[in-house]
């Protein structure tokens, strides 16, 4: 099988890795950098639960292969650590019960921050129609929905993440809604 | 130190969940981001014939694929044992396969590619039998036996049943299960009723969609101990039940539940998947992981069970219901899981939701070659509730009466105790009814639809409303319902709470920490729970059945209570006051009246543990408190308390395209106390939409045996945009037995809402609907049915 080695910032940290031509980000962020906050849900992009930031832009890492990753920006969850915004999101998720089982909330967080940071006063519509490609078994969406609209309330103006500049458009809701 | 601190209490509080910290920074680490050192990836061959004969296995070039460390067939596991409700399924299937989902082998590979590459080497040479895919063929005589005698092995392979003593020996007939039940006499209410109505109602196959697949780690230690990491919601049952399956003492089988990406029933029962993977960690002497894709979570995992419901019920003229009679087929699948057992919870609505004097009730299970259902959020009360409150809507025109009168005439009262044995002891039924009929406006509204629907326009506005009872205080579906605790203090003041009970994202953890609270007077900061080790924590029934809280909750009081005897025992011999009169308070002993603080609990705990007195571990257990047991004839209470609910449904029918929109929920539930709030409102909004989901959306399309849409993209989940607005109103009957006054919910809000719904299409359109989901064709071509029949 044909490997490429490819070079790119994960969370801040430049990163090199070998990977099969045919392997999917979302394996290669699990799998080879090991950061699994970032899951596993469907493998065709209808769950939202791998959702990353490539170059500030929002995606299904489960439809990406690996080697696109080459020269570009990548956040995931655990790339928020250090962001104000993406901490007041995930603080907002706690404190409004947006959390059960917890297997959605990375994926949400994350693309909850896209929505933020393109819109920072979203209304409630907004955030249900920011969020519409991700899938909660467990909460009915309100409280998600909640979490989004207290983080958006005293929301500072989001300092970029690594490659975040330009539009910020997500590219996921392109990619998932024909 | 304060002076003095004044009693607070959390009860009722809105409570963050104490794992939500770690979920939300993505840090949390479920069974799919666990990897242990020479671990193995496992993966199953399935059928790819629906109902057939396996002639042949070829293992051979699978085997010589290098990374492949084992390739096993049913051959190679010859003390397998049968898994299931019934005891009618092996993990590996042995000389026929009975549905698409079936396990023919398995393969232990270096890496998940390599397995997979390995599967496609495997060589199956099958003869086809013929196919059952709809349970009134299954019944028909000279219908082909899904499970003919013997079971599980050809001629050849008998001799080996008879060495393990293989008990099940397959079925004369396609019945896997029969329930019947009987009160009174429906001839009798049938002769003193106005109206009598028949109908027959079709409830459709869906599946949990747990957001986090199924999976398992099993690796045996060098003494032949077994280590499981799963997604089980019954760990103490199924560490019994796999000492059955492998034939090991239960005493070397230890499961460790990593957090679990979701339940809602669906990790009850053990499926083939688990101890294929324990023979695959035994054939290979490595940790082996199996882990579902989607797909495979789809095709493989139980389903609600579908069920074909005729409901024949009457009632007086003045209102009063006289007699039901109802008939069910279930489709079972081709093996038996829980689902099976759903008319269990089926009768109970069906008797006693409301005040029935006569009752008849029988349900046949029937295989299949179709997928096999299982366990689901509400078990079986959905699927009757759906044909009762459709029914009571039905009668109460037939009468002309108004929905909500006709209800409240035949609602349950306090203190009732029905003919089938089970005793309300608190019962919210009638304020559950009222609160939601008045906070929606119900009556009004229902009145103005009515006279609008004949109307013209495209769009039409309907309202519905359903009720629903359900167990909220346990459930004796096995001979007891309990949970141990143990609870240990540390010098510091800190409390370890270990409690047999499992938490799946619903938020256990934190309610028990909570309940721990209030008797300790302690921070919540202060407790960490330890919920998921079998080696450590004491026995537990499994997450079910809206019981954790309750039976959980009062096993935590008790263990709380004692640690809270004795500090404040020990802190009245050393304050030389009574032990009555003090308090625990925010880590503080507290002269109850005043709040003086007499000192701090941690200054006590160090003077204890320097003592000879400390003893600060204590235990607990608590048995659903001990009332009469269902006998034979299915006649007996099943929970220390029940939960009662009514929802409002307010749609939208656009009558040109079909296209129902749930536009709002008005729910009232009696939930004995409320103790968190935060997590009493997640339960409810998650179970509306998962009913919402169940009466709209969902449809695991099942044809000819074959699923035809495993996958998000086919099968559709409510997403954010599509939710209603919720209106959810709390009745508080302080349950006399409940932990701090409450009882269960987990379950409740997902019952009504496809049964409320059918009642607001009607509402709306004049037009009834008796098969789920109401998706825009079958709604479409009702109305478009009715046109045709009035013009």
């Amino acid at each position: 099988m044909s490997q490429q080695t490819i070079k790119f910032t994960l969370n801040g940290v430049p990163t090199r890795v070998t990977v099969p031509v045919q392997m999917s980000a979302l394996e290669m962020i699990r799998n080879v950098a090991g950061l699994t906050g970032t899951k596993y849900g469907c493998g065709e992009g209808e769950c939202g639960a791998c959702t990353i930031q490539l170059d500030g832009v929002s995606l299904n890492s489960c439809l990406l292969f690996a080697v696109e990753c080459d020269g570009r920006q990548v956040t995931t969850v655990e790339g928020l650590a250090g962001d104000a915004l993406g901490q007041k999101i995930e603080k907002a998720f706690v404190e409004a019960g947006a959390v059960q089982c917890g297997f959605c909330t990375p994926g949400m967080v994350v693309q909850a921050r896209q929505l933020l940071a393109t819109n920072p006063r979203p209304s409630r519509e907004e955030i249900q129609r920011g969020i519409e490609g991700n899938l909660c078994r467990c909460t009915g969406y309100v409280k998600i929905i909640d979490a989004i609209e207290a983080a958006s309330k005293d929301s500072l103006p989001p300092a970029p993440l690594p490659g975040e500049g330009g539009d910020g458009r997500s590219l996921r809701s392109g990619l998932n809604k024909e | 130190m304060p002076e003095a601190i004044q009693k607070d209490s959390l009860i009722g509080k809105r409570i963050t969940k104490l794992d939500a910290p770690e979920k939300a920074g993505g840090k949390t680490r479920y069974i799919h981001d666990i990897d242990l050192p020479g671990q193995l990836h496992g993966k199953i061959l399935r059928s790819t014939r629906i109902h057939a004969l396996i002639k042949r296995i070829d293992t051979a070039a699978a085997k010589a694929l290098p990374g492949v460390h084992a390739v096993i067939t049913a051959a190679d596991v010859p003390y397998q044992r049968p898994i299931g409700v019934a005891k009618d399924h092996f993990p590996l299937k042995t000389d026929r396969v009975r549905s698409l989902r079936d396990e023919i082998a398995a393969v232990a590979a270096e890496t998940e590619a390599i397995a997979e590459a390995a599967l496609k080497l495997i060589k199956v040479e099958y003869e086809d039998l013929p196919v059952l895919s709809d349970p009134n063929d299954s019944l028909k005589p000279g219908a082909p036996l899904i499970h003919p005698e013997p079971h599980g092995a050809t001629a050849k392979h008998d001799h080996l049943k008879q060495a393990q003593g293989i008990a099940y020996l397959g079925k004369p007939d396609n019945i896997a299960m029969v329930f019947d039940y009987q009160q009174g006499d429906v001839a009798q209410g049938e002769r003193e009723s106005d109206v009598v109505l028949e109908h027959t109602f079709h409830l459709h196959y869906v599946t949990h969609c747990c957001m986090g697949v199924s999976g398992i780690i099993a690796e045996f230690d060098s003494s032949g101990n077994l280590l499981m990491n799963s997604n089980t919601q019954v760990p103490f049952l199924h560490k019994r039940e796999f000492a059955e399956i492998l034939n090991m003492d239960p005493a070397r089988i230890r499961i460790i539940q990593p957090p679990i990406g979701g339940g809602f029933g669906s990790k009850l029962d053990i499926y083939p998947f688990e101890p294929i993977t324990v023979f695959l960690a035994k054939a290979t002497g490595r940790p082996v992981k199996l882990v579902f894709t989607r797909e495979e979570e789809f095709l493989a995992s139980p389903t609600r069970q579908p069920v074909i419901l005729t409901l024949r019920s009457g009632c007086r003229k003045d209102g009063t219901l006289t007699f039901r009679t109802v008939s069910t087929l279930h489709d079972n699948g081709a093996y038996t899981s829980w689902g099976a057992t759903t008319p269990f919870v089926m009768m109970q609505t069906i008797s006693s939701l409301y005040r029935v004097p006569h009752c008849l009730y029988h349900t046949k299970a029937v295989y299949t070659n179709n997928p096999y259902a299982g366990s689901f959020r509400g078990y079986g009360n959905l699927q009757a509730t759906f044909a009762v409150e459709q029914h009571m809507d039905m009668m109460a025109a037939a009468i002309g009466m108004d929905p909500l009168a006709f209800r409240l005439k035949n609602a349950q009262d306090p203190g009732e105790v029905t003919p089938q044995g089970m005793h309300f002891k608190s019962c919210g039924f009638k304020e559950c009814l009222t609160t939601a009929a008045e906070a929606s406006g119900f009556q009004a509204k229902f009145k103005a639809n009515e006279a609008d629907k004949a109307k013209p326009g495209r769009f039409k506005r309907g309202v519905g409303m359903a009720s629903m009872l359900h167990v909220g205080g346990g459930a004796k579906i096995y001979p007891s319902d309990g949970c141990g605790t143990i609870l240990k203090m540390d010098d510091f003041g800190s409390v370890t709470l270990i409690t047999g009970a499992s938490e799946i994202g619903q938020g256990s953890e934190t309610v028990l920490a909570q309940l721990v609270c209030e008797e300790l007077g302690v921070p919540l900061s202060a407790v960490r729970v330890i919920n998921n080790d079998t080696e450590i924590t004491p026995w537990d029934v499994g997450v079910h059945a809206s019981r954790t809280t309750f039976i959980a909750g009062n096993s935590a009081i008790g263990a709380a209570k004692k640690a809270r005897g004795k500090i404040l025992d020990a802190a009245a011999k050393m304050a030389g006051l009574d032990a009555a009169d003090l308090d625990l308070r925010a880590g503080h002993i507290v002269e109850a009246k005043s709040g003086t603080v007499v000192m701090t609990l941690a200054k006590l705990l160090r003077q204890l543990h320097f003592s000879d007195k400390a003893e600060l571990v204590m235990t607990s257990f608590y048995y659903e408190p001990p009332s009469k047991h269902q006998d034979k004839h299915f006649k007996g209470d099943v929970s220390a308390a029940y939960a009662w609910a009514t929802q409002v449904v307010e749609v939208e029918v656009d009558t040109d395209t079909g296209i129902v929109r749930l536009l709002k929920v008005t729910g009232a539930h009696d939930v004995g106390r409320i103790l968190n709030r935060l997590g009493l409102e997640g339960q409810i909004e998650g179970g509306i939409v998962m009913g919402q989901g169940y009466a709209l959306t969902e449809e695991l399309m099942v044809e000819n045996g074959v699923v035809r849409n495993p996958g998000f993209r086919d099968y559709k989940l409510v997403t954010a945009p599509e939710i209603p607005e919720m209106d959810v109103r709390f009745i508080e009957t302080m349950d006399g037995e409940g932990p701090q006054g409450a009882k269960g919910v987990g379950e409740a809000p997902a019952i009504c809402i496809a049964a409320a719904t059918a009642n607001a299409i009607h509402n709306a359109t004049g037009v009834r609907i008796m098969a789920l989901p109401f998706t825009p064709e079958k709604v479409y071509r009702a109305l478009h049915a009715a046109r045709k029949e009035a013009a």
